[in-house]
């Protein structure tokens, strides 16, 4: 073999080797790291994983925001208005959290209250995540939100 | 100012981007220099009417005009001047007018610079391509996003700017941002020329270089300024989230870093011919791909406005228009243009190479990440999203033979293998950064992340200081650093110090959420922080809570912050953290709620070597517009009287015949 054709033999062998490396480690750590975004009627079905860590998504449900006194707890109620799921996250909340606002947190499930690690709230206000959406999208037409629910937007 | 001649200007300069995009490319074609001709007049006509209908839009902004709905939805009588202003391009379809407006600067300066030093035909292809992307940007804007529709009945007030948005940050972070995205379609077009005209020498790519410099250069300022503002208005304290739509403007930049030091190879060795060529395609394709990803809604993001299917569509044709259509030239064209030389296996082209491999798999690896999520759901997989975990660990693993080879690249030779040169290097810069590791442990750093920050921040430096150093020994006076060296130098300090930052930051921050009376107190770090409650404080167009925490080490008072909870007139409540920015640390105080009993939540941050972070982002920028100034760019005026018909003397490449293709 002449040297140029050994060199870009070599060359060649490095980069699909780099390659080859580089999607291995990813697929892997996409494995690893994905979560998956339920609403509380697929958690409430069962379909959430027990024990691992995944998104809640939904909203705040009227009135069942209470603080722990004195601490930086709080307790809340995600909704997809069929089914509600107790919350429990300790730290501060976003500054667009409130009631009725869409809501997506991470966490795990324990004794049936769902312990966020991270709680996120749409800065734009007449945005919602497309995931939540449709949730709402379904339970508005089965008539299980009156129409003044909805936060104003944009004129 | 009427807003439908704003519209009349945006058709006007959509009918000239037209004509732009087809007569200078068959005047090329046909070798008729009367069409070749047209592309610098039409290139200006139409950049005069896009600044036209940009001005008439802003001009709506700072007179109220809220017959105008997109004033009427991003503006306010409240709103100081300089955010009503900004607030143009605080929306998609202002922001896709900037985007225009700043294609157009491109595309004059080109004009201006190279109007007449490049040979006419490649220079009428170059502006040939830059109206095809003009003219679909347009045609998008008139179709599916017009800035100047009207709003009946005329609202009183308007509805506000978003309060995320009412920051200095605005004022800066989009138009640079967009300077950088756009900026890569002029190396695009110089490649989408040359495959055109089928260029045997590669000439061009020195025309190009500048220009792509200047590009990497503004969108490294604007992935900065976007990253100190998420830092301090999204009142997390954190730099980078991995954010869809920040791996949006980092894929281009990670493109464009391996595009750089490919055109220098390219350039100066005449080698990589057809790599070079496929990143110029592929740097543009991801500042589209960023543009889509962003402005569809499809990603859920700080960034993305309220989806409409048909604008998704659109810009997903246009991407594949461009992408497929750029790929199939290179297809057809590619193995006339590419060739050149060879290089041995220790020299410094292979380490360029070895630097640009893996930047691409690293932007693959984040495309990987950023349209998983899209994809598990096109495919009933569920809906996922990937997150730090996943990018963070894969990044580092892939910029570790980057940053290993780094000092060696300007060290070793072009060409040919030097295996003493390296050997002795190796033996210097490991001792250099084994003993700053050993400084760093005197001076308290004692986790495996801190260690390695300042071991592979010096790694760095060390190479930039022992080349700096061998130049200074080996160059004659006055030629020791010409400028596009220096910028090399620059950039690659400047990697040095965001690394240390990173790491740095990532390692030694304190981070707490804390719940305060008036007058309770909290340590964190060696820092003592003093709550001296919160008062009511009005503001121009918002009503603020303002607590006072004073905070001092030692006994001794270092700062009073005043972090602000913003009420804006649309109930919109927005947290304005308050900072002491230092060389060496960052305090950091955000208001939380208040939680009973005049206590208040605050989130409590020392955070050591933030800034250096940013530093580090700026030599780099600073090192991208350096090398601009390099006497190596500059061109004398080449264009030959048109009757004397000879090819010009200073390299310009031959074309092709056209028959022949």
């Amino acid at each position: 073999m002449n040297p140029v054709r050994k060199r870009r033999l070599i060359i060649t062998l490095l980069i699909l080797g780099a390659v080859a490396i580089a999607t291995g480690l990813s697929v892997f750590a996409l494995q690893q790291n994905m979560t998956y975004l339920y609403s509380p009627t697929e958690v409430d079905a069962g379909k959430a994983p027990h024990h691992g860590q995944f998104r809640l998504g939904g909203i705040v449900k009227e009135g069942s925001i209470h603080r722990v006194p004195g601490s930086l707890t709080t307790d809340f109620v995600i909704t997809d208005r069929f089914q509600n799921i107790p919350v429990q996250y300790t730290g501060i909340l976003p500054d667009l959290f409130r009631v009725g606002q869409s809501t997506i947190t991470t966490g795990k499930m324990e004794n049936g209250t769902f312990v966020a690690t991270t709680v996120l709230a749409k800065h734009d206000e007449t945005y919602m995540p497309p995931q939540v959406e449709q949730a709402i999208v379904k339970a508005r037409e089965e008539n299980r939100i009156p129409k003044t629910a909805q936060g104003g937007g944009a004129p | 100012m009427n807003p439908e001649l704003g519209q009349i200007a945006l058709i006007l300069a959509l009918l000239l981007s037209g004509l732009q995009c087809v007569l200078p490319i068959v005047g090329a074609w046909r070798g008729s220099k009367p069409l070749m001709a047209t592309a610098p007049m039409l290139a200006v006509g139409q950049g005069v009417f896009v600044a036209l209908a940009f001005g008439i839009l802003m001009w709506s902004f700072w007179i109220n005009d809220f017959s105008v709905a997109y004033v009427a939805q991003n503006s306010n009588l409240d709103l100081p001047w300089f955010y009503k202003l900004s607030a143009v391009w605080g929306a998609h379809e202002g922001s896709l007018l900037l985007w225009m407006l700043i294609l157009n600067l491109w595309t004059v300066a080109l004009v201006a610079v190279l109007g007449n030093r490049l040979p006419q035909a490649f220079f009428a292809r170059v502006v040939g391509v830059l109206g095809f992307v003009a003219f679909g940007f347009l045609l998008y804007m008139i179709t599916t996003s017009n800035p100047f529709l009207r709003l009946f009945p005329v609202p009183a007030n308007g509805a506000d700017l978003n309060p995320v948005l009412q920051d200095p940050g605005l004022v800066f972070h989009p138009p640079t941002l967009y300077m950088g995205y756009v900026g890569f379609s002029v190396a695009f077009a110089f490649a989408i020329a040359a495959l055109l005209g089928g260029e045997l020498k590669s000439t061009w790519v020195r025309w190009a270089r500048p220009w792509t410099n200047v590009a990497w250069g503004f969108l490294t300022l604007g992935i900065v300024a976007g990253s100190a503002w998420a830092y301090y208005e999204l009142g997390w304290g954190g730099w980078w989230f991995w954010d869809p739509v920040e791996n949006a403007s980092f894929m281009p930049w990670l493109i464009g870093a391996a595009l750089i030091h490919a055109q220098a190879i390219t350039d100066k060795r005449d080698g990589l011919r057809a790599w070079t060529l496929l990143l110029s395609i592929f740097g543009f394709a991801f500042s589209l791909l960023g543009t889509f990803l962003v402005r569809s809604g499809l990603l859920t993001s700080v960034h993305a406005f309220a989806f409409a299917p048909s604008r998704g569509i659109f810009i997903l044709v246009y991407l594949a228009v461009v992408i497929g259509g750029s790929l199939l030239l290179y297809a057809l064209r590619a193995p006339k243009v590419t060739g050149g030389k060879s290089f041995a296996l220790a020299s410094r082209e292979t380490l360029m190479v070895i630097g640009n491999l893996m930047l691409t798999v690293a932007c693959a690896m984040v495309l990987l990440g950023t349209l998983y999520p899209l994809v598990g759901e096109a495919l009933n997989i569920g809906r996922i999203s990937v997150g730090p975990p996943y990018f963070g660990p894969l990044f580092m693993i892939l910029m570790t033979p980057l940053v290993l080879a780094l000092p060696f690249g300007p060290l070793s030779h072009w060409g040919k293998a030097d295996l003493k040169v390296w050997t002795r290097a190796l033996v210097r810069i490991v001792a250099l950064a084994v003993a700053a590791g050993i400084i760093g442990f005197v001076l308290g750093a004692r986790t495996f992340l801190e260690l390695l920050g300042i071991t592979a921040s010096v790694w760095v430096m060390a190479g930039v200081a022992m080349f700096a150093l061998k130049r200074w020994r080996e160059a004659p006076r006055g030629k020791r650093y010409p400028f596009e060296m220096l910028g090399m130098m620059l950039a690659h300090f400047g990697i040095g110090v965001f690394i240390a930052g990173a790491i740095l930051t990532r390692s030694m921050s304190v981070e707490q959420d804390v719940s305060m009376k008036p007058g309770s107190n909290v340590q964190v770090g060696s820092y003592d922080f003093h709550f001296n409650g919160v008062t009511d404080t009005p503001g121009p167009n918002y009503h603020a809570q303002q607590g006072t925490v004073i905070v001092s080490r030692n006994g001794r008072q270092v700062v009073v912050l005043h972090p602000q909870k913003r009420t804006y007139a649309g109930g919109q409540v927005q947290t304005e953290a308050a900072i002491q920015a230092g060389v060496f640390r960052d305090l950091y105080v955000s208001l939380g709620d208040p939680i009973g009993d005049d206590a208040w939540s605050l989130r409590v941050y020392d955070k050591p070597f933030v800034r250096w972070i940013w530093g580090g982002g700026v030599l780099m920028m600073l090192g991208g517009f350096a090398v601009v100034l390099d006497r190596r760019f500059r061109l004398k005026k080449v264009r030959e009287p048109e009757a004397a018909g000879t090819q010009p003397d200073t390299g310009a490449p031959r074309k092709l015949a056209e028959g022949q293709t």
